[in-house]
């Protein structure tokens, strides 16, 4: 799973409801990896304003991720952001370890890459 | 890429090893898939360089096949973790890891009196891409009913651009009267013929051709999902 996806989920257990805390989900024991991915200027631009920000600075800080605090006023003139924002979003990878909910404290597993957001049944 | 070629490509990409009745697992064969980000991409540009959800992923095959066909980021979802791993299985098979993910979750959860979506889960995803792709449970199942009508909602909210979802042709009028209800403009692409092969106890024949549209749907003004 890369941060362009983490930047989507959120916590969903039943009576779970603060949305300041339900999203976005604290990484635990978090192992990453970078693939190599061609940069695409054009396809960045469009997601950013699709990308909850502030959510992917905090998150891109808990993993040690280089990433401005703030967007420039025109990103696509800004390489370094670019290249920033390219790699924590399209290039690095969590193969492992779990998201946690802040409010509810519930564990989301990782498996291989693969992010479990199933609930038992009486979470739902 | 051209058509042929892409078809062969997916004929690689292996499929379900112990299908589940009860999911409605019917792997998407290559012919289909192929057909699909074929005509999203040659015809209307909607697969290269863009943000692709892949609704009901099972093994992957529509987001190996949309990563072939250029796009920049895919996100495959699934219910079930074996599918996933056959689909995980496909993409390093085919090196796609750079732009292909997968998650497991849950699009619809079962309330009084049916399936609703799951909106909790899908409250961020809503506008996150640019086109859906899907090939939905047909909802036959007991437990099942409008669990396609259901994906393709939440396919509708999540791409901002345009979704491409195959359906039983018979249910083609009441889909276009649900996508108008959602602000959608439905059109159907092409007649196809779904070859379900003999994979489960109760199929009695060897298998049978099911008819089935490729639709595409695009919001009437944007934003409207």
């Amino acid at each position: 799973m890369r941060l362009i996806t983490h930047n989507m989920l959120k916590c969903h257990v039943k009576n779970c409801n603060d949305p300041d805390k339900q999203f976005p989900l604290r990484f635990k024991d978090a192992q990453l990896e970078q693939i190599e991915a061609e940069r695409n200027d054009e396809f960045l631009v469009r997601m950013l304003p699709r990308i909850e920000w502030s959510a992917l600075a905090t998150t891109a800080t808990e993993l040690g991720i280089e990433l401005p605090k703030e967007v420039p006023k025109v990103p696509a003139d800004d390489d370094a952001f670019m290249q920033a924002l390219h790699t924590a979003i399209m290039e690095m990878h969590v193969k492992g370890g779990s998201m946690v909910c802040n409010g509810c404290g519930h564990e989301y597993k990782i498996t291989k890459g693969i992010p479990n957001m199933l609930l038992a049944e009486h979470e739902i | 890429m051209k058509l042929k070629q892409l078809e062969g490509y997916l004929g690689d990409v292996a499929v379900f090893r112990d299908p589940k009745v009860q999911l409605e697992q019917y792997p998407t064969t290559a012919h289909l898939a192929s057909r699909v980000l074929y005509t999203a991409e040659a015809t209307y540009g909607d697969i290269a360089d863009k943000a692709v959800v892949d609704l009901g992923c099972g093994c992957g095959v529509l987001s190996v096949a949309a990563a072939m066909m250029g796009a920049s980021s895919v996100a495959g979802v699934d219910v079930d973790g074996d599918a996933l791993e056959i689909a995980r299985e496909n993409i390093e098979a085919f090196e796609l890891q750079d732009s292909v993910e997968l998650v497991r979750g849950d699009l619809c959860v079962a309330a009084e009196g049916g399936l609703v979506l799951n909106r909790d889960l899908l409250g961020r995803m809503r506008g996150r891409f640019d086109t859906a792709v899907l090939n939905p449970p047909f909802g036959t199942k007991p437990g099942n009913k409008g669990i396609d009508v259901l994906f393709l909602q939440a396919a509708c909210a999540m791409a901002t651009g345009a979704v491409y979802s195959l359906h039983k042709s018979s249910t083609r009028e009441y889909l276009i009267k649900k996508a108008a209800s959602w602000g959608f403009r439905c059109e159907v692409l092409a007649e196809l013929r779904f070859d379900v092969p003999m994979m489960y106890k109760f199929h009695k024949k060897k298998s049978v051709d099911v008819e089935v549209d490729l639709l595409r749907l695009t919001p009437v003004t944007a934003g409207a999902a």
